[in-house]
């Protein structure tokens, strides 16, 4: 599409001539270069100061999540706001935030390299990473909702002196496995990918306990060829289980509402809606993190405009198909000729909190799919960062609107009750962020962030002529 | 068991993939088949040369699901129809279709394991000591820009002076023996 009509910045040395894209990797690079420039990162000795402020930082919010999870285990859920009818309020709504924003992640690492999009090799690693830490913050909010979170291994099978099984015909029990089953492979898939990067650490590192540690990661990686095609049929499969792992979990987390008969929830659209919230959210959630990290570890050679521009375009797939859900979660409250569909919708459009639903309406729809069609702006890194908050927002306020607009003014008007958010709900919330950034920082620090095996197999000193052209005439005249 | 002693084999270095994918050409033309090659990133052609195709990753892949299949599926009807039934909002206790999300998640689960553990065991890592780590120049290239074929002693036709010669008729950077 980009190779019709005059490009104006065609003596950018970024853009290729050919195709009028943004290059995935600047020109100029070789298979050293980018293991320097990635491994750099890792083995320096110097500690940026800026990284250690912003852990600082992080680590004092994550404490928050430390001080309200003690308060909580020692008072019961009663110091949340949730109250009957509106049980689920601010844990429900984080955890299907957090987890939503974990799917682009496994988006990135297994669909796009299913569908041969290498330019996702530089930006897999850190929405593997950061898919591993949502979720880790997501998982935390149901188990804690439970009320006695000690107690939490009573949701596995296994057999018990009280002789009580879980019951398999609720979605909620679905979760479990769900979620436990797409942390697990995340981890694994993740870890996997490092295994290689870690044996070229493990090389590179000049301190023994450097050596030591990535030594023990790369469990002995030395890159022999018969181990690579086992490497390489590994993900492929890794990947190929990770597509439909990830569209099954949030397809589960949507049958949690849709399951229920409850005004508002009881519908089909939300499975496809629920999983493209869910990438809508994870891009903006890389771009947040890519774009702060792509200038401070100057990484723009890496992580380029074409990424922010592909990242962008997915995000105006996945919001376009976000609006659609909305429209028709409009259309079929009318289209039922349900008393309490309408009122639902109603109430949740112009009842005590309709701003909540205004406000997603602006941050979810108004604001990216009228700037994102700009291709001028989809290469301006200071947009995408502002735009990323604001999807992150009115996708947390989506999740708001469906959970508390529909529980708070149910069938009975007698039951009527509302929703308030306490400190503690807040200081949970905003400790997981704490959280989040910490370990996404640390994970900067000490893992390599860009997969550089992959990376190499993108250079042009990769390819190899038919017969391979570039070798010796010598080795012709020897055979 | 081979002996773990004496020479492991002869390494040669290459700046290039097409260097190696030649000589590993010319080495299994000349009839040696334990060797080896490594390189810093997944090289095809480098296992064509090896003739190196079938891997058993994806057999495995195929057992653990089914086991995962198995064990979720069969866990959930004895749970809910023997070992624990409830009468839920006069559900039928055989409720497949609510049995399908768990089970095929245990598929998954299971699948995911064993590919990845069974990738690891076929590679036979962990393994943290291996001879070759003993070549100087290995740990500095293998894992950044340096392309290796390494022809083992223990190969029938192995011999320090001919095999020498053969390898360093390809013209490699270095040529050096790796003791166990």
């Amino acid at each position: 599409m980009a190779t019709q009509g005059p490009i104006p910045e065609i003596d950018d040395p970024m853009i290729d001539p050919r195709t009028g894209e943004y290059a995935v990797i600047a020109p100029g690079h070789t298979f050293k270069s980018v293991t320097q420039k990635v491994a750099g990162i890792v083995l320096t000795d110097n500690t940026p100061l800026s990284w250690l402020g912003g852990l600082f930082l992080s680590a004092t919010v994550a404490m928050g999540v430390v001080v309200a999870v003690t308060w909580l285990v020692l008072k019961g859920v009663g110091i949340w706001g949730i109250t009957i009818p509106g049980a689920w309020g601010f844990a429900i709504i984080n955890f299907v935030w957090w987890i939503g924003i974990g799917h682009a992640g496994t988006l990135i690492s297994a669909i796009l390299l299913l569908f041969k999009q290498t330019w996702r090799n530089s930006i897999n690693r850190f929405a593997e990473a950061m898919t591993i830490f949502a979720v880790c913050c997501a998982a935390m909010f149901p188990l804690l909702h439970v009320g006695r979170p000690w107690l939490g291994y009573w949701l596995l099978p296994y057999p018990n002196s009280m002789n009580v099984w879980p019951q398999f015909r609720s979605p909620l029990a679905w979760d479990v496995f769900a979620v436990s089953t797409y942390a697990t492979i995340s981890i694994v898939f993740w870890y996997m990918g490092m295994i290689p990067d870690f044996g070229t650490l493990r090389d590179r590192a000049k301190s023994p306990l450097a050596k030591y540690v990535y030594g023990m990661l790369a469990v002995g990686w030395r890159g022999s060829t018969r181990h690579w095609i086992r490497y390489e049929s590994a993900s492929l499969l890794l990947a190929g289980l990770s597509t439909p792992l990830v569209l099954s979990v949030h397809t589960t987390i949507s049958f949690d509402f849709a399951v229920a008969a409850m005004a508002g929830w009881h519908t089909t659209i939300f499975p496809p809606y629920f999983v493209a919230g869910a990438v809508y959210s994870g891009f903006a959630m890389v771009l947040t993190l890519a774009i702060p990290i792509r200038k401070f570890y100057h990484l723009e050679d890496l992580v380029t405009l074409r990424h922010l521009d592909n990242m962008a375009k997915v995000m105006l797939a996945t919001g376009s198909i976000v609006g659609y859900g909305y429209g028709m979660e409009v259309f079929m409250s009318w289209y039922s000729a349900s008393h309490w569909e309408y009122f639902m919708m109603w109430n949740r459009m112009f009842g005590p909190m309709g701003w909540a639903y205004w406000v997603l309406i602006l941050t979810n729809l108004a604001i990216p799919l009228t700037t994102l069609w700009s291709r001028k702006l989809r290469v301006n890194a200071a947009y995408l960062f502002f735009l990323s908050f604001v999807v992150n927002i009115g996708m947390w306020f989506e999740r708001f609107v469906i959970v508390v607009t529909s529980l708070y003014r149910d069938y009975l008007p007698s039951s009527w009750g509302t929703y308030r958010a306490t400190k503690w709900d807040y200081m949970l919330f905003i400790g997981t962020w704490g959280l989040f950034s910490t370990l996404f920082l640390l994970f900067a620090r000490f893992a390599p962030m860009i997969p550089m095996s992959e990376l190499r197999t993108m250079l042009p000193q990769a390819k190899i002529g038919k017969g391979g052209e570039d070798a010796k005439a010598v080795v012709r005249e020897a055979i | 068991m081979p002996p773990r002693e004496g020479v492991y084999g002869l390494l040669a270095e290459f700046n290039t993939p097409g260097e190696l994918v030649q000589a590993t050409k010319l080495a299994y033309g000349a009839g040696y088949r334990r060797m080896e090659s490594y390189t810093p990133y997944p090289v095809e052609e480098a296992a064509e040369a090896l003739h190196f195709h079938k891997t058993r990753v994806p057999l495995i892949c195929l057992l653990g699901g089914l086991m995962g299949l198995t064990t979720g599926a069969l866990l959930e009807i004895w749970i809910n129809v023997w070992g624990y039934p409830l009468n839920l909002r006069a559900m039928p206790l055989f409720s497949w279709p609510a049995f399908v999300v768990p089970a095929y998640e245990w598929t998954i689960l299971f699948a995911g394991l064993s590919t990845c553990f069974g990738m690891l065991a076929l590679n036979g890592l962990p393994q943290l000591y291996h001879p070759l780590f003993n070549a100087p120049n290995f740990a500095d290239g293998a894992s950044t820009d340096k392309f290796f074929l390494c022809l083992e002693a223990n190969d029938p036709r192995f011999d320090r002076i001919e095999t020498r010669k053969l390898l360093e008729s390809c013209s490699p950077v270095s040529i050096v023996e790796v003791q166990h």
